[in-house]
């Protein structure tokens, strides 16, 4: 077994997704063989190497390619990529983690190498053998890889999580190598150009990886009523989301849908304001650790994922949660 | 400038799924079949882009079995011009859709290739990064927002990507994934319904498109996933607040 890692870096680190995907590969076999491979230009990705060579006991070698063609993540260069360095050393795993950037590259990749990947494995049963969330998590695949080509997945990362001991433990660096890059074609690169991108204002936590969300559904009656929720999100720290139905009235934005066509979320502590409970809305938010139901409703059926429900009026409940709720740290 | 859009027939999205006992995958037999959403917004914004002058025709394209003319014929109400059906039974895996519509773009020759960024039933999340692939064409996916320049034969995509947005600029052909904000889909008027029977939709199979299928996966069981318990009821306020901090220690 040998594995090959995409690996994601911003501001000079690893990010800690991709470490993820290490534990990942760990558990496809004993004698796992794994490389880190690292894209990017300049100083920022010379000290992002030095990261992902220190930053897990289990990496054999990181794979360095610099170059301008790779200053931006783009999806036609790095595919171009893992297609030379999987040519020259015939891994038998190409990993890289479920988010914006693995889902962009791996499978444009995996058709360069005529291979067809596995997305979003949650649980890994043998080199060949994985679990995978289907119809937004309401079943689940167990799938075989057959083919003779690499087997390439994308990890969820919140499956694998690394052991916070880590950090503290001494190990030998793995050595940094750079990929040549001199036969690199030029075909695909240049006919997309990175513009710029843009960072969500960053006061209230991204609703994907927010540790407390607090949803508001077609309970709230309008927009105006919909500002109740905000508050109690600032106090709580949280961010917010929608149902469809709200989204629908009008009430929100569509990026703040949560639901099987919206974000799929798992936070900590999931709190569900007039909202009925919608097949599609219980497949983006049943995985959260500790939900909590408001609503007038008694038969409302997300009552029944509910770990704590509260039959009442909202227009009540959520003042009094302001005034009883602890202060933030 | 022919715009190609991709659409998939899926369990439609408000239907609670069931497992088959056998284990065997998902029922699907008398069970309500709809256009997968994000397929819905590749047509929307395909039609919007054709009704601002910058293209000439929408062809909408599905495969698998025979009712994808159905899911094809709810397109052409929408507005597509004309539609293709590649009829293929058993499993598609996105490699071969990849295969098929690298073969139909050879034959249709479109400037813009629209695909939904994911299925809502195998959630695979592949098709449109592996046909751009398999096409060495540029590939804007997760789209919440696509402007065309037709003089400059290039168009800028906003992307959705973790944490904030992205803006690329690809030059046509292109492949662009659709994302939940891009639009909100029109649903078909009645005349609409009744002109979409006489447009054409046009039958292919695998072989006459010489793609092979065969496939490198194999799907071993599909099991329900592990049932939440049931919760407790509180009757106040103060008892939800104290339970949450402290016996769910999340506050």
């Amino acid at each position: 077994v040998s594995t090959l890692i995409l690996a994601e870096h911003e501001g000079g680190a690893v990010k800690a997704q991709s470490i993820s995907a290490v534990e990942a590969a760990k558990s496809l076999g004993d004698d796992n063989s794994i490389s880190l491979l690292l894209a990017g230009s300049g100083p920022s990705l010379s000290k992002a190497a030095a990261h992902a060579a220190a930053c897990h006991p289990s990496v054999s070698q990181v794979l360095v390619a610099d170059s301008d063609k790779f200053a931006y993540p783009l999806a036609e260069s790095w595919a171009k990529l893992v297609h030379l360095v999987q040519q020259k050393a015939t891994y038998s795993h190409v990993i890289a983690t479920s988010s914006s950037f693995g889902k962009n590259i791996l499978p444009r990749a995996a058709a360069l190498l005529d291979v067809s990947p596995i997305t979003d494995v949650i649980e890994i049963s043998n080199s060949h053998l994985f679990v995978r969330p289907i119809y937004a998590g309401n079943a689940l695949c167990t799938v075989k890889y057959t083919g003779a080509g690499p087997c390439m997945l994308t990890i969820r990362s919140t499956s694998f999580p690394v052991s916070p001991l880590l950090s503290d433990s001494k190990f030998d660096e793995a050595p940094v190598s750079q990929v040549d890059i001199s036969t690199f074609g030029e075909d695909s690169v240049g006919k997309s150009r990175f513009i710029k991108v843009t960072s969500q204002d960053t006061e209230r936590p991204d609703l994907a990886n927010a540790r407390v969300v607090v949803t508001g559904g077609r309970g709230l009656k309008n927009a105006e009523n919909f500002k109740m929720i905000e508050k109690l999100a600032e106090k709580l720290s949280a961010a917010v989301g929608a149902t469809r139905a709200a989204v629908d009235a009008g009430f929100v934005p569509n990026d703040l849908q949560v639901g099987q066509t919206g974000k799929i979320v798992a936070p900590e502590l999931y709190i569900a304001f007039g909202v009925s409970g919608a097949i599609q809305h219980l497949a983006g938010m049943k995985d959260s650790k500790v939900i909590v139901a408001v609503n007038k409703d008694a038969d409302a059926p997300i009552f029944q994922v509910a770990d704590y429900g509260l039959v009442g009026d909202l227009f009540e409940v959520i003042p009094e949660l302001l005034d009883k709720l602890p202060e933030k740290k | 400038m022919k715009i190609m859009v991709a659409i998939k027939r899926v369990v439609d999205y408000a239907v609670k799924i069931r497992v088959k006992p056998d284990k065997s995958g998902v029922e699907t037999q008398n069970v309500k079949m709809s256009m997968n959403p994000f397929c819905e917004i590749a047509l929307e914004e395909a039609l919007r882009i054709k009704e601002s002058g910058m293209a000439s025709e929408v062809v909408a394209v599905s495969m698998g079995p025979a009712q994808c003319v159905d899911t094809l014929r709810t397109g052409l109400a929408m507005g597509a011009d004309r539609g293709i059906h590649v009829e293929a039974t058993g499993a598609l895996f996105p490699l071969s859709v990849a295969k098929l519509l690298r073969a139909l773009v050879e034959v249709e020759k479109p400037g813009l290739l629209i695909l939904g960024k994911q299925a809502i039933d195998d959630d695979c999340n592949q098709t449109g990064q592996m046909i751009a692939g398999l096409l060495n064409w540029p590939q804007g996916t997760f789209a919440s927002k696509v402007v065309l320049d037709k003089e400059k034969h290039e168009v800028m995509v906003d992307r959705e990507i973790d944490g904030g947005l992205e803006t690329l600029c690809l030059d046509l052909p292109a492949v662009i994934t659709t994302d939940l904000r891009l639009n909100q889909p029109r649903y078909a008027t009645l005349p609409n319904i009744m002109k979409a029977k006489s447009k054409v939709i046009k039958k292919f199979t695998p072989q006459d498109l010489n793609v092979e299928i065969k496939s490198d996966m194999e799907v071993v069981q599909v099991t329900e996933p592990p049932k939440r318990k049931a919760g407790v009821i509180v009757s106040s306020v103060d008892e939800l607040v104290d339970k949450l901090k402290n016996e769910a220690h999340v506050i």
